[in-house]
């Protein structure tokens, strides 16, 4: 499927929006969603959620022969994988540029970093050693998935076990986990990567971009850093040039976020612990919430309207006065009303036509809006305004027998002014009621 | 269907059905043994109006959507539910273009005569440019890609390609046409639209006791909505689909 296109006032919305400090969910520029982390009962399998965005992350070992020209080291082996029901857009099998930088900014991030100590995953040296194996899984994108895939990639890494293994003479051992206890990886240290994403030629700056802020950026800058103030990777794509105190800057931050969200996962791994010691339930039939209906816990937001109503009133006068709105009947002749659709014809006028053109052309929103009593559902759009109550008598110049009764104003006279003229919007059914009318006749 | 005997529908308005349910339908006296007649061809107090959600079967209405079952009699409704339409009222997010239905659409491209619109479904649908009020071949309206257009849908089943409209058939636009420059668009799900259509909304009232706006609202889930108000402090974006959002739960 294709992905919904970004429309031209929804980008000029959120450019305006950003250039005022402002963001659509209410975060300052320098604030990051919430992070959830879940546990499931297996070890090594987490879901993060950053907002809306949702990775799932599985750790799983195997024994294989090692590299040949690493003969002591553990293999690592990163995929991260864009499910088709992260968004419209992604389709199963089909390599993007996103995927393809993605699991290179994983692969970066984890593997050169040297967070895990490969040199530990070596059973026998030169014929068996640890091969363990990341696949991270994107169930649903609301922006900034590197930072999500990080959070998840590590937390799962950290809270995996592998089997125990001892070694005797020639005999390896492979314990199962019920024979001994399953042991933890050797981890240095927790990178993370946190994103910026840059608007306007690098004038404005927000971490954290949720997807609609992603669609109208220039750029974004990925740090990864560990919460000793090493960055382990970066990445700059989309073309931006940026200054040295902007990237100064960004790594500040960085460091700031990074720390928090090391705290974070140091706390969610003990609780996991923890639960599993009790003999508590763990596992995500227990952290996931129980929600009826939506899969996503509506997160209030503070918003303020204390200056709401002063500011609209001035925006409103500012702008052009809506069309005017009339809902009243039409008589064609005693016995027959309409409401609306029907109206004369009107494609054989061609000097309005230009003034239709001029008028199109200044942007004039034309959402009227009325209220009609129908039996079908309502379709209409609606628009706020008075309506005025009185009857007004059209001539329709396909009934030949039309008496008019009272010609106060004449609609197809009204277009020739400039004034806002009056329209009727109406619905088909009554067209259908109309013509059986004709047909009665 | 083998199912067994279905419930009177009277009864089961304002409940909850499954796909499957078989409705059955109040005999008229006037009728030959237990034969509905349903059509544009009988009588005025006999037609029935089978919605969104049902389907007519021999014995009556089986339905086709979960959700709850709706009635609205016909004007006069004292005879019981001789006349009058039956629906069902689901929950969904994913629009399926229906003929006459008013839109929301994004344009996506240009070709040639015609314009390409997303309107959230399987299918673009396409766009005359002669579709809109006042518009010559050398008048053409001034449509950009990225642009948001009002309009109708004039075909819309399974196996075409859903055209568009902007003009009634009368050919005025009706309100229908190119959207705004300013405001802002968002997503909400189908419900909450046929909410907000339906007359007396309070949602719409509330709302517009705290400030005046102006809202297009798509029968596909799109709303616009202007102005969007970016003032000191405050974002009434998230003011004003905050206070609708919740109300979907209704």
């Amino acid at each position: 499927m294709k992905a919904t296109p970004l429309s031209n006032c929804e980008r000029r919305f959120l450019l305006r929006a950003i250039e005022e400090r402002k963001r659509l969910d209410g975060r300052q520029c320098y604030d990051y969603r919430n992070v959830r982390i879940s546990f499931g009962a297996d070890y090594g399998c987490c879901i993060v959620e950053l907002g809306k965005t949702r990775v799932l992350a599985q750790v799983s070992c195997e024994l294989v022969p090692p590299k040949p020209n690493r003969p002591t080291e553990g293999i690592l082996f990163f995929n991260l994988e864009l499910s088709p029901m992260a968004a419209p857009g992604f389709e199963p099998g089909r390599q993007t540029d996103l995927l393809v930088r993605l699991n290179r900014l994983i692969e970066r991030c984890l593997r050169n970093s040297k967070c895990i100590d490969t040199e530990s995953l070596c059973v026998v040296a030169g014929e068996k050693v640890w091969q363990i194996r990341l696949d991270l899984h994107l169930l649903n994108h609301d922006g900034n998935i590197i930072d999500a895939a990080s959070i998840a990639g590590i937390v799962a890494l950290c809270h995996f076990r592998r089997p125990d293994v001892s070694v005797q003479g020639e005999e390896v051992t492979v314990y199962t986990p019920e024979e001994r206890d399953p042991v933890p990886l050797s981890i240095h240290h927790m990178p993370i990567c946190v994103s910026f994403a840059f608007f306007q030629q690098g004038t404005y700056l927000l971490v954290d971009p949720s997807e609609r802020e992603e669609r109208v950026m220039d750029g974004v800058l990925v740090i990864a850093m560990n919460k000793h103030r090493e960055i382990c990777t970066m990445q700059s794509s989309g073309g931006i040039m940026l200054v040295k105190d902007q990237v100064l800057r960004c790594s500040k931050i960085t460091a700031v976020k990074v720390a928090e969200i090391t705290e974070l996962i140091q706390k969610a791994l003990e609780n996991d612990q923890k639960a599993r010691k009790e003999g508590g339930k763990f596992g995500f039939a227990e952290s996931i919430p129980n929600q009826k209906i939506t899969a996503f816990k509506m997160e209030s937001a503070a918003v303020d309207t204390n200056n709401v109503e002063e500011q609209a009133e001035e925006i409103i006068t500012k702008a052009d006065p809506p069309s005017e709105v009339s809902t009243t009947p039409i008589l064609h002749t005693p016995g027959t009303a309409q409401i609306g659709e029907g109206i004369e014809n009107s494609w054989g006028d061609l000097e309005e036509s230009d003034r239709e053109e001029a008028a199109e052309e200044e942007g004039e929103s034309e959402a009227t809006a009325f209220e009609c009593q129908k039996m079908e559902t309502e379709d209409t759009s609606t628009m706020l305004e008075t309506k005025k109550d009185e009857p007004i008598v059209v001539s329709d110049s396909e009934e030949e027998e039309v008496v008019i009764l009272e010609p106060q104003e004449l609609p197809m006279k009204t277009r020739a002014q400039t004034n806002p003229k009056q329209e009727n919007a109406s619905k088909k059914a009554f067209n259908k009621r109309r013509k059986k009318k004709r047909a009665a006749y | 269907m083998a199912a067994g005997s279905g419930a009177p529908a009277e009864s089961c308005v304002g409940q909850v059905v499954l796909p499957g349910d078989v409705l059955l339908l109040p005999a008229h006296p006037e009728d030959d043994g237990e034969r509905l007649r349903l059509g544009a061809g009988a009588a005025p107090r006999g037609r029935l109006l089978c919605g969104p959600g049902l389907r007519r079967c021999p014995t009556g209405l089986l339905v086709t959507k979960c959700g709850l079952l709706r009635h609205r009699p016909a004007g006069g409704g004292a005879a019981g539910a001789a006349g009058g339409a039956y629906w069902v009222d689901s929950q969904q997010k994913r629009y399926v273009p229906v003929k006459g239905d008013h839109v929301i659409g994004i344009v996506t491209a240009k070709a040639g005569d015609v314009f390409k619109l997303d309107v959230g479904g399987s299918e673009q649908a396409s766009l005359s440019y002669l579709a809109f009020e006042g518009a010559t071949k050398r008048n053409r309206p001034n449509v950009q890609v990225g642009d948001l257009i009002y309009g109708q849908f004039l075909v819309a089943n399974k196996d075409m390609e859903p055209e568009m409209v902007c003009i009634d058939s009368s050919g005025r636009s009706s309100g229908m046409g190119l959207i705004g420059q300013d405001g802002f668009l968002f997503k909400v799900s189908l419900g909450l639209i046929r909410k907000l259509l339906a007359p007396k909304c309070e949602i719409i009232q509330e709302l517009s006791q705290l400030y005046p706006f102006e809202l297009v609202l798509g029968m596909n889930g799109r709303i616009w909505k202007c102005p969007s108000c970016l003032t000191l402090g405050s974002s009434p974006w998230a003011c004003g689909l905050l206070v609708l959002e919740p109300l979907v739960q209704l």
